[in-house]
């Protein structure tokens, strides 16, 4: 069995069992935690709306700290996008996902998505940098920041190395590249990478139960 | 056959010109990325080469790699250089049969030990020794018996070279590929299914001409052919670096020549002259006749998935596979809450009443 036999194969179907007992473990583990009972008066009927409008206005940088924290939010943003479009929107990944769901759709010129995936890393290196050098920043960061950075990294670069043919033959790099998604797979539930299923249901949560209490989340 | 005319000779006798000749020369020279500063030696070195005797042993085979060889090419230079060896011993293409035939290969043996070419198409079964014998001797007693006294020692497809359709899982026979018995002698895979006909020519031309073998990749198979993918060499390559594939094998992207990868192309990992050499003189291969390339070059090819999925398909496994992993990481982290909300209970009974 060649290394893209084993990533092709039992590496990504170990990956993928990985993948869905760990999530389910923490996402049950989480929502079956115990919580006090708020026993106090609401103060306002509507708290899924404020829940929702909490979803909708932590997507926006707070106005208090807007100056400070712009270029984080939107570089932020920006690499977020560019992951997303480089995986949704390239031909062979459109083919992995038909694969999987039974449909495709139409891909991005590959020249596109080579430029959006190498801005990607840029700002990705770019807020990882600044993650070591920024004082603040590096006291509150710890091994799970570094490490999902690095699982998020690899795939970018192994896939433009494959793209582009570079160091080695290409189904060395395929492999690679394909082993480094199992990475990131595996790595999911364990660490800060499960913010893509918790962030939405934990800005909920905050929103309802500040504004139960009459405080603007 | 002892070796004593000369390839030169032959060819003069058959009526071939010279400068017929310098230009196939040339040709292989080129084709096997050898410096123009070596053609005049190849020429040379061609023209002096004593004739070879080849052993052909067929084992477990469709006989397709012999028709490729005999059969795409009308009769050229090319052809014509390959009936210039003296082909002792080939089931398909001698005249003699059961102990005549037998005869012939040990005698060409023994008049050339030590410098005759084995070529061998076909897996050697290790299963049973009776899966497939030849004038009662099994196929490995005869290769091994046959490459005692060869110069080397040319596996031609991928049954030979790597074991091929007949090592496919569930591999009832047991077979595998030359590379796998023989330790002691130098091996050229020509892998393919079949290979390409100028591809055995230019090896024998190189032997020939240098009396060693071309510069082999990790596989054994000769870089001048095998050193690239099929993928670097296509003519839809720039379609690929587009992102303009088609989808289905009646779609417009098909009409228009698009790349083949979402169908399943293995070119990218496939390492074989194909796109540069085509077959039938040239006209064509597999990827400009709308097919994906199968990767018939690369060991376990038949064992790789479908034809027809893309290279970034992976197995997903089955749903009760992920089922199951699902109802575990359910009931851990169940087990889980249940463990952390007893742990709180128990230190709020210890906490001191204020």
């Amino acid at each position: 069995m060649t290394l893209l036999d084993f990533a092709r194969g039992p590496g990504f179907e170990w990956a993928l069992i990985l993948m869905v007992f760990g999530i389910c473990w923490r996402m049950v583990g989480l929502f079956l935690l115990s919580r006090r009972l708020d026993l106090s008066k609401p103060r306002t009927k509507s708290l899924f709306r404020a829940g929702m409008l909490t979803i909708a206005t932590r997507s926006l940088p707070p106005h208090e700290f807007e100056k400070k924290i712009r270029f984080q939010h939107f570089s932020g943003y920006a690499w977020h996008i560019g992951f997303f479009v480089t995986i949704l929107f390239y031909g062979p990944h459109i083919a992995f996902f038909k694969d999987l769901l039974g449909f495709g759709w139409p891909s991005l010129p590959t020249p596109v998505i080579t430029i959006i995936a190498a801005i990607t890393l840029a700002i990705l290196l770019a807020l990882v940098v600044r993650r070591i050098f920024h004082p603040v920043l590096r006291v509150i960061s710890g091994a799970d920041d570094y490490i999902s950075v690095f699982v998020t990294v690899i795939p970018i670069v192994t896939g433009l190395m494959a793209y582009a043919h570079m160091a080695f033959r290409y189904e060395t790099l395929l492999a690679l590249h394909i082993l480094s998604i199992e990475l990131v797979m595996i790595w999911f539930p364990l660490g800060k990478l499960m913010h893509a299923l918790l962030v939405f249901p934990s800005r909920y949560q905050m929103g309802t139960k500040y504004q139960r209490r009459g405080v603007r989340a | 056959m002892k070796q004593t005319s000369t390839l030169g000779d032959n060819l003069n006798n058959l009526g071939i010109s010279r400068r017929a000749f310098v230009k196939f020369c040339a040709a292989t020279g080129s084709m096997m990325a050898l410096p123009p500063m070596l053609w005049p030696q190849l020429v040379q070195a061609l023209e002096n080469a004593r004739r070879p005797s080849v052993i052909w042993l067929s084992f477990q085979e469709c006989t397709g790699c012999s028709e490729s060889l005999t059969r795409s090419h009308s009769p050229t230079v090319e052809g014509l250089i390959f009936d210039s060896i003296s082909l002792d011993y080939h089931h398909t293409l001698q005249a003699a049969s059961g102990a005549a035939a037998e005869a012939a290969r040990l005698q060409a043996m023994e008049e050339n030990f030590g410098k005759y070419l084995v070529v061998v198409d076909g897996s050697i079964p290790l299963g049973n020794s009776g899966f497939s014998t030849i004038a009662g001797i099994s196929n490995l007693d005869m290769l091994m018996e046959t490459v005692k006294g060869a110069a080397a020692v040319i596996s031609i497809g991928t049954c030979a070279s790597f074991g091929g359709i007949a090592h496919a899982s569930p591999n009832p026979t047991g077979a595998v590929g030359v590379m796998e018995l023989v330790k002691d002698k130098p091996i050229i895979n020509v892998s393919g299914c079949p290979p390409i006909p100028m591809v055995i020519t230019g090896v024998l031309s190189h032997y020939l001409a240098f009396n060693s073998l071309p510069d082999l990749d990790h596989l054994h198979r000769p870089k001048a052919f095998y050193g690239h993918s099929i993928h670097d060499r296509c003519y839809r390559r720039s379609y690929y670096d587009k992102g303009q594939f088609a989808e289905s094998f009646d779609d417009e992207g098909a009409k228009k020549g698009w790349c083949l990868y979402k169908l399943g192309c293995k070119g990218p990992t496939t390492y074989n002259a194909c796109a540069t050499l085509k077959w039938n003189q040239g006209v064509s291969f597999p990827i400009e006749s709308g097919h994906p390339c199968l990767g018939c070059s690369e060991p376990d090819f038949w064992d790789k998935g479908s034809f027809y999925a893309a290279q970034s398909t992976t197995q997903w496994g089955t749903g009760e596979t992920l089922a199951t992993a699902a109802v575990a990481g359910v009931a851990v982290g169940t087990a889980n809450a249940i463990i952390a909300r007893r742990r709180k209970k128990q230190a709020q009974q210890k906490e001191p009443e204020s």
